[in-house]
């Protein structure tokens, strides 16, 4: 394999500290060196990087890629062309397939064709119980030698919580992360957009912030009683964030994610019945807003996931209420995170922890840093350019997307994965 | 008649229309009136343009009342009716829209059970869209009814004081009349169970809320009573129509305490006895019949200003 040398970047290692102007040196996949500018020789391809970052791979700990059963929305392939575009060099697959990721059999054949596109790494988040009915447990020790690394039911909210305690407890022992979409059904039932001034005058069924709320609280209780870690999902609400915040400083072991949309956009964004503003969790109010940027800051949220979910026209260009949930997000996460870097929300080190470090971290998977003789996977980011995308630029198959023709600064040019220059 | 400068494309809801828009529409209405009394109930206004009148929700008396008001200025009507939505057919809203610009009529009256299909489709066709009512969310042409019926017996709307009582979150009639009366000067009270009051109603809209009827009703000029939809009792928004009838319901009694010359507003079908005692369906004070006359003219109304004529060609 050849051996890579990236030149006069700032490099950006919060694993390790780092952040300066390096020369880095990739070997046999692996990265071999990371030494003051011009003290290393050598390197089959050389990369200037002068006026970039370099950053350990990225990672999306929350991407649907639709694999089996799907494929008009997206592929293996076609997502993970779409991830290396963003600058992931590793996305985590959700199991909500048709059928669900609730076995080996399926595991396997969603790596075998992550390894056959080769864009970026997929790890594989399988079903938390068997047909996401959340009932009866799927076989978490299979599933883990198969080469899952989490477990979820995301779209369905485990409601019994005798059935959450187990998990909780096989997911920790299996090795396994267990992922929660926290939701209230009972509460959330029939509704479309978050439940407050813009659903009332736009006459759609309300889902009220309690619903992510009720949830998340529970679990923290559960977490608290069984003393195993759970992670949840794209949270939306300041409630929830305050909820986990609590429990994290009670020492608990939760983690949590928020998605770009929640950080960027409010339910005032739903504008005329925009099917591209509706998603699960719901866009919710300025107030949210403004404690999910908090918590990013403050290390209340350990991670960035886009929650990337494609659809056709098929589900999106029909009537609001009947719309799919869900939106792509994997080729506009970065450069919206880089937007609150520049606002001063969180500084360059905090933007790595939380899409690259941390899910790597959570995952226990090996990637989110730079350190001599790990992984070479490694983003180069140009903070500088400023562009916009339409929606024939996405490598997505689909399309369904809010953030189209919004003026963005600052992209991933390269990715390198095990070694590899993907683009 | 009056001159149909900057309109907008469409009627989606009275949120994008002035006050003195709606007054145009009203004072063309009530122009319009008289056609509908004469013994030749037409005129040729707009002859040889094509109206489509799509219901995608069972309705009888807006898609007659359209019918008719297209009729009565020598439009052609094609009515077209279909239950289940686009995504159960497989075909996308824009592919149904494309299908009814292919028949190149010169204005779409739409009714649709899901809120927001009049704007998807108004930003969508090239001609006029008039929302026949979407979902919860808007029933214009109701309100601009309502609206000219509370004139024609007021002489304005101005300062007005008008109750709304009902389910006020899952009422399209609600929404439409209080941002068409409250851009218009009125005072509007609503009340409702609290299960029938949709969040932030007082700051969306600028009208008063109760949980009770007696202080919307109180000193009011008008009372506008909604059809209670017996079906959404699954939904456990109120325990029952007795109860419901005793708490909410307008009354003689109720009545009362609205001024002497107030009057009795429902936009149909009425459940008598549920919202609404059968002794004030024949009230003197009861516009309810006057209502649906103007229905037809605020529709011809709407139809005339919206459709362009070789008339308005300089």
């Amino acid at each position: 394999m050849t051996s890579i040398l990236i030149k006069g970047g700032r490099v950006i290692d919060p694993s390790r500290n780092v952040d300066g102007f390096f020369d880095v040196l990739t070997e046999d996949g692996l990265i071999k060196a990371v030494e003051a500018p011009g003290a290393i020789s050598g390197g089959d391809k050389v990369i200037e990087a002068q006026g970039k970052w370099v950053l350990p791979g990225l990672i999306d700990m929350h991407v649907h890629l639709r694999e089996p059963g799907h494929e008009y929305k997206e592929t293996v392939a076609t997502g993970t062309r779409a991830a290396a575009a963003g600058g992931f060099t590793g996305v985590l697959a959700m199991p909500n397939t048709s059928p669900a990721i609730d076995n080996a059999e399926v595991v396997s054949s969603i790596l075998d064709k992550a390894k056959e596109a080769g864009f970026a790494r997929v790890w594989v988040a399988a079903a938390m119980t068997k047909g996401r009915k959340g009932e009866v447990l799927t076989e978490y020790e299979d599933l883990k030698a198969a080469g899952a690394v989490a477990v979820t039911d995301d779209g369905s909210w485990v409601s019994s919580p005798k059935v959450l305690r187990r998990v909780l407890d096989y997911a920790a022992v299996a090795g396994l992360l267990p992922l929660c979409h926290a939701e209230d059904h009972e509460l959330a039932k029939g509704g479309a957009i978050h439940e407050g001034l813009v659903s009332t005058r736009m006459g759609l069924p309300g889902i009220p912030a309690q619903a992510e709320i009720n949830a998340v609280t529970r679990d923290i209780n559960m977490v608290e009683l069984s003393g195993k870690p759970l992670h949840f999902c794209h949270l939306s609400t300041r409630g929830a964030i305050e909820a986990v915040r609590t429990a994290k400083k009670k020492g608990l072991p939760v983690s949590c994610e928020t998605a770009p949309h929640y950080l960027f956009l409010t339910h005032e964004d739903l504008g005329d019945y925009d099917t591209n503003a509706k998603m699960n969790p719901p866009l919710r109010t300025a107030d949210d807003q403004a404690a999910l940027r908090e918590a990013l800051a403050d290390g209340t949220i350990d991670a960035v996931a886009t929650d990337h979910a494609p659809h056709s026209v098929l589900e999106k260009e029909v009537e609001f209420i009947d719309a799919a949930f869900g939106i792509i997000g994997l080729e506009t996460s970065l450069p919206l995170i880089l937007e609150l870097v520049r606002a001063g929300v969180i500084s360059p080190a905090r933007l790595v922890e939380v899409m690259s470090l941390n899910p790597a971290r959570l995952l226990n998977v090996e990637a989110g840093t730079l350190a001599p003789g790990r992984t070479a996977d490694v983003t180069i980011v140009d903070p500088e350019v400023e562009y916009t995308l339409k929606p024939a630029d996405s490598k997505s198959l689909s399309r369904n997307s809010p953030f189209w023709n919004r003026p963005l600064k600052g992209r991933s040019v390269c990715t390198v994965v095990g070694g590899r220059i993907i683009q | 008649m009056t001159d149909k400068i900057n309109f907008p494309k469409d009627l989606i809801d009275l949120d994008a229309y002035t006050p003195e828009q709606i007054s145009h529409i009203l004072d063309t209405a009530e122009s319009f009136k008289e056609v509908s009394e004469r013994e030749i109930k037409k005129v040729p206004t707009l002859r040889g343009k094509l109206v489509v009148i799509f219901f995608h929700e069972n309705s009888t008396r807006t898609r007659l009342s359209f019918e008719v008001a297209a009729k009565r200025l020598s439009a052609d009507t094609v009515a077209l009716s279909a239950s289940g939505s686009s995504l159960s057919k497989g075909e996308s809203l824009l592919d149904t829209a494309k299908n009814i610009e292919a028949m190149n009529p010169d204005a779409l009256v739409i009714r649709h059970g899901a809120s927001g299909v009049p704007s998807f489709l108004g930003r969508n066709l090239s001609f006029p869209v008039l929302n026949a009512g979407d979902g919860a969310h808007a029933h214009p042409t109701q309100a601009l009814l309502d609206m000219l019926t509370i004139r024609e017996v007021k002489g304005r709307l101005d300062g007005l004081k008008i109750a709304i009582i009902g389910d006020i979150a899952h009422s399209r009639v609600a929404r439409s009349n209080m941002i068409g009366l409250v851009k218009m000067g009125a005072k509007v009270a609503v009340a409702g169970p609290p299960s029938m009051l949709a969040v932030g109603l007082a700051e969306a809209y600028g009208v008063e809320v109760y949980t009770r009827p007696e202080p919307a009703i109180e000193g009011a000029d008008g009372v506008m009573m909604l059809r209670i939809q017996m079906e959404r009792q699954s939904g456990a928004l109120f325990p029952g129509a007795r109860e419901y009838a005793r708490v909410y319901g307008l009354n003689k009694e109720r009545m009362k305490l609205a001024k002497d010359d107030a009057v009795i507003l429902h936009p149909g079908p009425v459940n008598q006895g549920v919202e609404l005692d059968p002794s004030l369906y024949d009230d003197e004070r009861s516009v309810i019949l006057p209502q649906v006359t103007n229905g037809v003219a605020v529709r011809m109304a709407l139809l005339y200003l919206l459709i362009d004529t070789p008339s308005d060609q300089g």
